[in-house]
């Protein structure tokens, strides 16, 4: 045993007792326990030590950006080749089933505003890679290499190529916490796609699985089905690919059924995430002559559909640009309806 | 050796500790991965008691709030209740051979475990997974490697 100095034993009468150091300790611990869970009164203390744990954080991860950077710049000529075709097929294949996107846009949009129904838009995209750094193992978190000083905020959605990914939980300086959508704590209100049957998918704590436990025997679900954000909780945008049913299992004796799901975007094997920005749909639409008439998407719409991941930027300010942004900026001035949607 | 020298060294291996807590390892092993920082803050509690005092373990349990994730202060009230345990036997247990010793470990682990489970119970997230207790066990078992490093590093110190 290593032992530092002749005396290792505390004089007595120096200093408050064991004990009572451990009582003010712990009386400290409490309170910012109930600090932090009651309301978020610890934001700032928790920027801090987010900024304090930066470098740690950082230090993990270097190896494995050095390494990435290391592949790719000595990886040989072929497989640069290879990898250029693969790519070059994928953009033409995503453009041909893009093609169409731009007029089924511009006809969903005309027909929502028959029915005054606006639509959330997307107004802003960025992408995130996720650190190497492993969290608390029990919950399904991950850290993303953006935070407060990218514009991140607590409850942002967080989409991959494929689905939903997850949402932000917290906010530090240079990084931030992202929930995913398969932990015990999460729940997304989905909906399903064939049959627009609304309900609520909640993680399990498997990486693969999704349970909705609120669905009855008669429910009109079947294996196989696509089920996608329903927009309701105001926190995802509506419309977005969550999962897939894998299992479907009524019981007459029991009141709802056993329906799981998988999730369509790869949580355990993703690299880069996508933050976004929307506005969610105003409650008081305005149709104007001029947005009924236009064709509200265009050109940049098929852009930022193919290379969203690309060009965060480009397609950001393209998307802002459209007049699929109006609705909004033209609502307060014309005020001409205020009824709100069926 | 002077108590300069002596945080230079608790400062050192502190911060590997936390580098080992969050090194990124495959899904299956990281669930059995041993909490380092604490198994560290015993050491010290055992053997630097004077140095580190209770402060130190806090400071540590607040480190790992930050850097794992969940409410503040959870892990420093767990990391000082397991301190106080180990301060109040240091004479004790520190004569104990060191089977014996990684049998107390074990206990102190599954308090702080337990510290942690109960604690999120309260919140309202406990996940009820028997390996939540594998750490513990793990930790044991690694207590005396543990333990004969840092004593060879704190030879080669002196």
């Amino acid at each position: 045993m290593a032992r530092f100095g002749s005396d290792t034993r505390p004089i007595i009468g120096r200093g408050p007792s064991l004990v009572a150091r451990f009582l003010l300790l712990a009386a400290i611990s409490i309170g910012l326990m109930v600090a932090d869970h009651r309301n978020n009164y610890l934001t700032k203390l928790r920027n801090i030590m987010s900024a304090g744990i930066y470098p740690a954080h950082w230090l993990v991860d270097a190896p494995f950006r050095a390494s990435s950077w290391l592949m790719s710049s000595f990886a040989d000529r072929d497989q640069l080749r290879n990898e250029n075709a693969r790519l070059a097929a994928q953009v033409r294949d995503l453009q041909v089933s893009v093609q169409r996107l731009a007029a089924v846009t511009a006809e969903n949009q005309r027909l929502r505003e028959l029915g005054e129904a606006t639509e959330d838009i997307t107004k802003k995209r960025m992408v995130a890679q996720i650190m190497h750094v492993d969290l608390d193992p029990l919950r399904h978190r991950v850290l993303l290499n953006k935070g407060q000083s990218d514009g991140v905020f607590k409850g942002q959605p967080i989409l991959d190529a494929h689905g939903v990914f997850g949402q932000i939980t917290q906010v530090g300086r240079y990084t931030s916490e992202a929930i995913l959508i398969s932990d015990p704590e999460h729940a997304i209100p989905v909906r399903v796609n064939r049959s627009g049957l609304r309900t609520i998918a909640a993680g399990t704590g498997n990486l693969n699985k999704l349970n909705m436990p609120f669905l009855t025997g008669e429910a009109d679900i079947k294996v196989g089905d696509l089920l996608i954000s329903s927009g309701l909780g105001g926190i995802f945008p509506a419309g977005y690919p969550v999962g897939i049913v894998t299992r479907m299992e009524r019981n007459p004796a029991e009141t709802f059924a056993t329906v799981e799901a998988r999730p369509l975007a790869k949580l355990d094997s993703d690299y880069e995430v996508v933050l976004i920005w929307y506005q969610p749909p105003s409650i008081e639409p305005a149709i104007t002559p001029a947005t009924i008439t236009n064709t509200p998407v265009s050109v940049e719409a098929l852009e930022s559909g193919a290379n969203s991941d690309q060009k965060p930027d480009a397609a950001s300010s393209s998307t802002t640009g459209t007049p699929a942004a109006k609705p909004k900026a033209t609502s307060s001035g014309t005020g001409s309806s205020t009824r709100p949607t069926p | 050796m002077s108590s300069r020298t002596g945080f230079l060294h608790i400062l050192l291996t502190t911060a590997i500790a936390l580098l080992l807590t969050i090194v990124p390892l495959p899904q299956v092993i990281n669930m059995a991965r041993p909490d380092w920082m604490l198994l560290l803050v015993i050491y010290w509690s055992l053997n630097a008691a004077f140095l580190t005092g209770l402060t130190y373990a806090w400071l540590c349990g607040l480190t790992i709030d930050a850097l794992v994730g969940g409410l503040i202060g959870q892990h420093a009230l767990a990391f000082v209740l397991v301190a106080t345990i180990a301060q109040h036997f240091q004479f004790r247990i520190r004569v104990f051979p060191v089977l014996h010793q990684a049998f107390v470990v074990l206990l102190l682990v599954i308090i702080y475990k337990f510290m942690l489970f109960w604690i999120d119970g309260i919140v309202g997230a406990a996940t009820t997974s028997w390996l939540r207790w594998l750490p513990a066990l793990i930790g044991a078992l690694l207590w005396p490697l543990l333990v004969a490093v840092l004593d060879t590093s704190a030879r080669s110190v002196r």
